[in-house]
């Protein structure tokens, strides 16, 4: 399979990425490190005039600390996220879920910031990074702003980027102290996550004192488990933990297809919150 | 078309290419290195792997001006005089193909893995193949072939 043809561009610093952007209105499509958009293009689902390879801009890779913040270039692949030193010490989720995804070839090549872009519900970095309370940092011509991550994953494969904007960095807030874990149900090795739950847990004199649980794949968007984050507090023990865990599902709107139903979903979203939730809490 | 220079087993390449044109295409339409052969077509199989400036990647989802000015290792670039490396050799006593189709892949992703993890347990051999399918489904000997490989490289 070919993809259809289009102009090539590859700027060498992210100025000339916004400026090559604005210059093609809606036709463009930024390439990031392309395991999600060749396929698609390949399959004749995507269509763009110009595809703007970001590859070659060292300024988008690397971790860096700020403060109290973890900040990852946007085009770090997923296998210089998991290897992070910054990244396994103060967002250790980030490091468990990325090395679930897909499989070493395709982490090689695979970048965060893509994965965040590109807004696949069924990926399993936007849930995480949901959980996390990260921010992404988009630049475009009238300069940079920060976008939260809850208001970034708008619809099915769309996010609050404009078309002439770009995903330049990503912000996480240094998760110290927080008990972790990416739990991930899926078909076969290397396929998307039927359901995933993100879960970090803070503890405090033995009690659950405070969870953020991110859900992948049951909506249009990454989505939080709000009901389920509410009802985890004060739970001291599995049976507290398992009750809380049966609303998981609340809120959400999990799609059917070939893979499950609604209510499969929804029953996953329960007990995969259950496990993520012990796991993370040390419970399990 | 986008020119590029890309060198692929030892060799210097200058060429002009489509952007459209996928590495693998560039590799055995362009270059005549058939032992990377195009599987699934949709990044699943891993039989197109090769190494781009050292790690393995799935030639199917890389474009070719991707490579410009990068290395590309190919499994046909492995053998030094004739000579085998430790993993090929392993492959070839463990009898670790059936038809051969993934063959190269599987090379290829394991020395990805042997490089990372160059002494492996039988699960880290598992998961460090899992985006590559063997059609005949003979797992088994290419999990013992890559652990062969890695005493190899103790004892050698």
């Amino acid at each position: 399979m070919i993809p259809p043809a289009f102009d090539y561009a590859r700027p060498s610093s992210v100025d000339e990425a916004v400026r090559t952007l604005a210059g093609a209105g809606d036709e463009a499509k930024v390439l990031a490190g392309g395991q999600s958009l060749l396929p698609l293009m390949r399959l004749r689902l995507a269509y763009p005039e110009l595809v703007v390879d970001v590859g070659r801009i060292p300024e988008l890779r690397g971790v860096r600390e700020d403060g109290d913040t973890l900040v990852i270039g946007a085009m770090t692949t997923h296998h210089d996220v998991i290897a992070d030193p910054l990244v396994r010490r103060h967002a250790g989720l980030l490091a468990a879920a990325t090395a679930t995804v897909a499989d070493p070839a395709v982490r090689h090549r695979g970048t965060l910031g893509g994965s965040l872009a590109h807004a696949d519900p069924a990926a399993d970095l936007p849930a995480v990074v949901l959980a996390l309370d990260g921010e992404l940092v988009a630049q475009g011509p009238g300069g940079r702003r920060t976008i939260p991550a809850r208001g970034f994953f708008v619809d099915f494969l769309q996010s609050a980027l404009a078309p002439d904007e770009l995903l330049v960095e990503v912000r996480i807030p240094k998760a110290d102290g927080w008990g972790f874990h990416y739990e991930k149900f899926h078909r076969v090795a290397q396929a998307y996550a039927i359901v995933g739950v993100a879960a970090l847990v803070r503890r405090d004199n033995g009690q659950i004192a405070e969870t953020r649980i991110g859900l992948t794949n049951m909506g249009a968007t990454p989505l939080r488990a709000s009901a389920a984050e509410h009802a985890l507090s004060g739970a001291g023990d599995p049976d507290a933990v398992a009750r809380a865990a049966d609303s998981a599902a609340e809120g959400t709107r999990p799609a059917r297809d070939t893979a499950a139903s609604p209510e499969y979903r929804a029953h996953l979203a329960r007990v995969l919150t259950k496990r993520a939730v012990l796991a993370a809490a040390g419970m399990g | 078309m986008t020119h590029i220079s890309v060198k692929v087993d030892g060799t210097t390449y200058e060429d002009d290419v489509e952007p459209r044109l996928l590495l693998v295409h560039y590799l055995r339409d362009r270059l005549g290195l058939t032992g990377t052969p195009v599987g699934c077509d949709t990044s699943n199989c891993g039989a197109c792997t090769v190494e781009l400036d050292g790690a393995a990647v799935k030639s199917c989802t890389v474009l070719a001006v991707q490579a410009d000015g990068s290395e590309v290792t190919t499994v046909q670039g492995l053998a030094h005089d004739g000579e085998w490396t430790g993993l090929q050799r392993a492959f070839h006593e463990q009898h670790a193909l059936q038809c051969g189709f993934c063959t190269p892949g599987m090379i290829m992703a394991a020395r990805d893995l042997l490089r990372e993890h160059p002494h492996p347990t039988p699960d880290e051999v598992r998961q460090g193949l899992e985006g590559n399918l063997c059609r005949c489904t003979g797992y088994q000997n290419i999990v013992l072939a890559v652990l062969a490989a890695s005493e190899q490289e103790v004892t050698a």
